[in-house]
């Protein structure tokens, strides 16, 4: 099994050698266990037995996934969809939150997460630029590689954490849109990086080269060849980078969004509701729990619906942009 | 004029470079404020004592911090969810590159993609109003917000990723080894088991580390569905504090700068140190066994 491992460290021929070798004595081994059921019947039938209870258990597990995503749907659907009215998506919570709307969460998570994307956009894209257009192999691009991986592997809570310390306390920004969008957008930038990655890489090597042979310079092959053709790739991590940012709870919960305001916030250093955050809020912290399930379900649904749809859109919009490649 | 588009073009090249830096610079400054605001608590209290510390009472007088029922929380919760999601997400993985047919793959794709893209929020509400009350009833225990509960719905989180990764290291294995292994007369079973699955194991194995490291580091789930009791579980159906719920809990009634506010902080550390761990590891696998064929790790 580890002759499979090709060592980069070591001398590629040699170690595809010994790798050879012992494939070439698994062969023999394989030759004499085949002599003796070659054409074994029962052997036949029980390995293909096997395959099928196994092939049966793949499909289970695949189908498991599907499973949970149509229960959890289903269910949000189910018991809240009568919830669901124009009062609630136009009007602000009323009577301590016990009735009324989530007009002020929809507006706030609307902010956060353009607010995250207009911070990890530009960022993002410039970072993915340089490791692919500009950046030789090397131990910087290592080391840069090493620091998205790593932050794209951080807690949102920790990215939470950061964000109080840093942009609410230090920056005294307060707890608001701002300093919320500036945690959810750090939080972005690993998708929005690999997003935009995927989409240069997708730029067959030849459009460069035309450009370059016809004397234009490195950013004006960029500017003009590399990126209009990327760029409904790069859109489309852009979607998914939003429908991430505006499903996300541990970040803004010390940063941009509070318990209740009825105010919709006028400048970028207001407090905001947000949608995830209302949800958490109504199911733990109230002291009429159940009596706003309703609400609950609702505000789940919307959320919902806010998150899947762009993840779908960006979903057929990247299968098109495949097709057309191909 | 020459001249000044060569002048633009290094500024551009060292511009880009400065930006790309970006991510390295915050994941510095993360670490830079955890460490500024969680280290004042060793004043009050020794490392091993926050570390090892059995009780976690922050609020009374005079209070406890010790964090290790949290962090035995945080382990006993993920490895519970890795023993659901390494074997659903990896043979997910190796039936959408090996078994299902392209129309079906193309469906069952996205389907995964969307059970990523569920806000975490959103599943920590179905784990607390649907799941709680139905193992509460079929288990006849005392409560259904606990440890089992909270890693079965952090697998179905980390199952996406897990597959994802797994079936770009699956699909990257060439097919002339598979072509020699059905020609020498394997099955596809035995193709898959002894020559696909050996053959990306570096990948798969990746996959599994990051997946797990989500788990570690989730926080809504298990705020809301593991229960918050900062004990040392009897059973798999004791509530738990896992180190995200408690800090996600209290930070809004931890006054700014107060010991509560630094063992929070601290707290974060200890969590921030956990996913690192993971994330160097799986770093670590990806480019010291490279993977047979091209998978983009």
């Amino acid at each position: 099994m580890s002759s499979l491992f090709v060592n980069q460290t070591s001398n590629q021929s040699r170690s595809a050698n010994v790798s050879a070798e012992s494939d070439a004595s698994e062969i023999t081994m394989a030759n004499t266990d085949s002599k003796m059921l070659e054409g074994n019947p029962a052997y036949d039938r029980r390995r293909k037995l096997v395959q099928r209870i196994f092939f049966f258990l793949f499909r289970a597990a695949a189908a498991a996934n599907a499973i949970a995503l149509l229960v959890i749907v289903y269910f949000m659907v189910a018991n809240g969809w009568r919830a669901i009215s124009w009062e609630f998506l136009t009007q602000p919570p009323m009577e301590s939150m016990t009735k009324g709307g989530i007009l002020p969460c929809i507006v706030g998570t609307f902010c956060l997460s353009f607010g995250a994307i207009i911070v990890a956009l530009p960022i993002g894209i410039a970072s993915a630029i340089y490791l692919n257009e500009y950046a030789r192999p090397g131990k910087m691009v290592r080391l840069i590689r090493l620091g998205i991986n790593n932050l794209a592997g951080v807690p949102s809570v920790v990215f939470g954490l950061f964000g109080l310390a840093f942009f609410v306390v230090i920056l005294n920004m307060g707890v608001s849109i701002a300093a919320g969008a500036l945690t959810l957008g750090a939080m972005s930038l690993p998708v929005i990086i690999g997003s935009t990655e995927e989409a240069l890489k997708s730029v067959p090597d030849t459009y460069r080269e035309a450009s370059l042979g016809l004397g234009a310079t490195k950013w004006q092959t960029i500017w003009r060849v590399v990126l209009p053709s990327a760029l409904p790739g790069i859109l489309t991590g852009a979607i998914l980078g939003i429908s991430r940012a505006a499903g996300e709870t541990a970040p803004i919960m010390f940063t941009g969004a509070v318990f209740f305001t009825p105010k919709l916030p006028t400048s970028i250093f207001n407090e905001v509701m947000a949608l995830p955050y209302h949800i958490y809020v109504l199911a733990t912290a109230g002291t009429e729990i159940e009596k706003t399930r309703h609400l609950q379900y609702g505000t789940a649904i919307v959320l919902i619906a806010l998150v899947l749809g762009m993840n779908l859109l960006a979903i057929f919009w990247r299968a098109r942009l495949r097709k057309r490649l191909q | 004029m020459a001249n000044r588009r060569q002048n633009t073009e290094k500024s551009m090249q060292a511009m880009f470079f400065v930006i790309a830096t970006a991510s390295i610079s915050i994941l510095f400054m993360i670490m830079l404020f955890l460490f500024k605001e969680g280290l004042p608590i060793f004043k009050t209290v020794s490392v091993t004592d926050f570390i090892f510390g059995k009780y976690w009472y922050p609020t009374s007088d005079p209070a406890d911090f010790g964090i290790f029922p949290l962090i035995v929380a945080s382990i006993l919760v993920t490895g519970v969810s890795g023993v659901i999601s390494i074997p659903l997400g990896v043979m997910t993985a190796v039936y959408l590159s090996e078994i299902a047919a392209p129309k079906v793959g193309e469906i069952v794709k996205p389907v995964v993609e969307l059970l990523a893209a569920l806000p975490s929020v959103v599943i920590g509400f179905f784990g607390m109003v649907l799941v709680a009350p139905f193992l509460q009833r079929v288990f006849g225990i005392p409560t259904g917000l606990n440890l089992f509960n909270a890693s079965l719905m952090l697998a179905f989180m980390s199952i996406p990723t897990i597959c994802s990764i797994s079936e770009d290291a699956i699909h990257s294995v060439p097919v002339a080894l598979r072509e020699a292994s059905v020609a020498l007369g394997a099955t596809q079973l035995q193709t898959i088991f002894r020559v696909v699955v050996p053959a990306s194991i570096s990948g798969i194995s990746t996959a599994v580390i990051l997946g797990l490291s989500r788990a570690v580091g989730e926080t809504m789930v298990v705020l809301m569905v593991a229960g918050g009791a900062a004990m040392l579980p009897q059973s798999i159906f004791d509530p738990v504090r896992p180190m995200p719920a408690s800090i996600a809990a209290e930070m809004a009634e931890a006054p700014v700068g107060g010991e509560h506010y630094y063992a929070l902080f601290a707290t974060g550390i200890v969590l921030f140190l956990f996913t690192l761990l993971f994330n160097i590891v799986a770093d670590f696998i990806a480019h010291r066994y490279r993977q047979v064929g091209e998978a983009s790790l």
